[in-house]
């Protein structure tokens, strides 16, 4: 017998299929005329200057490193909130100190002010 | 009744199939597979035709709000709108425009659609009527919901056009910090329910009562970053058409453009779906049929985003992270540690 993760392999598979038959009759039907203008960046109508991929603010990255962080310490926490019925009040305690530390975090970023955008 | 009168002919159906296939000398993992994949065909046809009616409610729903009428001129209320659009889109032409990146312009709808179908993977219809019932239900919805992350980058980065980039990296921004207090929140409706199967939190909110009177907060701060997530108004930030033109599907245009509109109902109507089954208690309801009460649960977060849609301004950006990182956040952080202290007592 084939187990849960074969199923979720289906969906994907038909998913991924149904987009590309839809494509692939889209392509049937639609006209196909490229020209230099046509393909050209959209930039409002005006003659595109420079390159598209532009320096852009560290602040993007910035979120992306705290956003990690807490993403991976969530994780954590999902094996204690589904036990934690069983484990009681030592478990509480324990989830506790790591979720004041998490805070802690939280807090010390806002200090340091990565949490402002300029 | 009405169970018995709705599964005893899939349940035919089946065991026919797998005589069908001992007769034949198959082997019963290809049936397997056959079950799986009708089941994901069901389902497209299932977002599908919710996503056509969504298309049609918004823009109706958005008139009358405005005070116009939306839609009106084809088929009955302007119901066959939609269709309509969806043939035009279809015969359209399809621009990749010279500059951008090919094969991660083309990937990246794909990106975006698939997940929002395998979310449907592990939502409870109605009693029994699920495709599969995951041990880790809610860490999948969470993971297949982060998907969007990589789709939107690749659309953006790839167009080759700066209203598309800085689109993108405003959808990254925005959507990690909304995943965190996301999570957070229903991971209190996990630690209630103590499991993480989306069927055993509705059999536990059957027992007590629905979460949304146990974890009025938790149901604030999900709602809140569910829209975030989806990037609808006011949290439109990635595609703000004032100031971006369109954001990251700026130089998307045809049937492309078209999947990631498909999308983004999609995801809106699976996001509503997650959120009725955990807060709402799911199917369970007196007197109507379970599915009636799925699809009015649901349906009761969808007019409530396209309420919000019509109603609020959009925020800045600043506004936007401060949202996220110093309210909802340690809001849930708190509402957790409550949730834990009631459970563990």
């Amino acid at each position: 017998m084939l187990n849960a993760y074969t199923d979720i392999a289906v969906f994907m598979t038909v998913a991924i299929l149904f987009i590309m038959i839809s494509l692939l009759l889209s392509r049937l039907l639609r006209p196909h005329h490229p020209e230099s203008g046509k393909l050209a960046t959209y930039e409002c109508g005006k003659t595109p200057f420079g390159d598209a991929r532009v320096r852009f603010k560290i602040r993007y990255y910035i979120f992306a490193l705290v956003f990690l962080v807490f993403d991976v310490e969530l994780l954590f926490l999902y094996p204690w909130a589904v036990t934690l019925d069983d484990l009681g009040i030592v478990a509480l305690a324990e989830a506790a100190v790591f979720l004041a530390l998490l805070f802690g975090g939280l807090l010390y970023a806002w200090r340091k002010k990565v949490l402002e955008w300029q | 009744m009405y169970l018995a009168a709705t599964s005893s002919l899939p349940l035919r159906l089946y065991q026919w199939t797998e005589q069908l296939f001992t007769d034949l000398g198959l082997p019963l993992w290809l049936l397997a597979v056959l079950v799986a994949t009708v089941k994901a065909a069901l389902i497209i046809g299932f977002i599908l035709i919710n996503v056509i009616f969504l298309i049609w409610l918004e823009r109706k729903l958005g008139g009358h709000i405005q005070n116009r009428l939306g839609p009106v001129y084809t088929g009955p209320f302007g119901l066959l709108q939609t269709v309509a659009d969806a043939l035009k889109v279809l015969v359209k032409e399809d621009i990749i425009p010279a500059a951008a990146d090919r094969w991660v312009f083309m990937a990246a709808p794909l990106v975006a659609f698939v997940p929002s179908v395998m979310i449907w993977l592990v939502v409870p219809f109605a009693p029994g009527v699920q495709a599969r019932d995951l041990n880790i239900g809610t860490l999948y919805v969470a993971a297949m919901t982060g998907c969007t992350v990589p789709a939107l980058l690749m659309a953006g980065w790839s167009s080759g056009n700066k209203w598309s980039l800085l689109g993108a990296f405003r959808a990254g921004a925005q959507l990690v910090s909304y995943e965190v207090p996301l999570i957070l929140a229903t991971l209190a409706v996990v630690m209630l329910a103590g499991s993480l199967s989306l069927n055993d939190i509705i059999r536990a909110q059957q027992e007590s009562t629905w979460f949304i009177f146990l974890q009025p907060l938790g149901f604030v701060v999900y709602l809140i970053s569910a829209i975030a997530e989806l990037n609808r108004t006011p949290f439109d930030l990635p595609e703000a058409e004032s100031e971006l033109v369109a954001g990251f599907n700026t130089e998307y245009s045809g049937f492309r453009f078209a999947i990631f509109f498909l999308t983004e109902y999609a995801n809106l109507l699976g996001s509503s779906a997650i959120a009725a089954t955990l807060f709402l208690g799911g199917w369970s309801g007196p007197f109507l049929p379970p599915f009636v009460w799925f699809l009015l649960k649901t349906y009761l977060f969808v007019f409530l985003a396209m309420w919000i849609r019509f109603t609020l301004p959009r925020l800045r950006v600043d506004q936007l992270m401060n949202l996220s990182w110093k309210f909802l956040l340690p809001v849930a952080l708190i509402n957790v540690l409550g949730t834990g202290v009631f459970v563990a007592l």
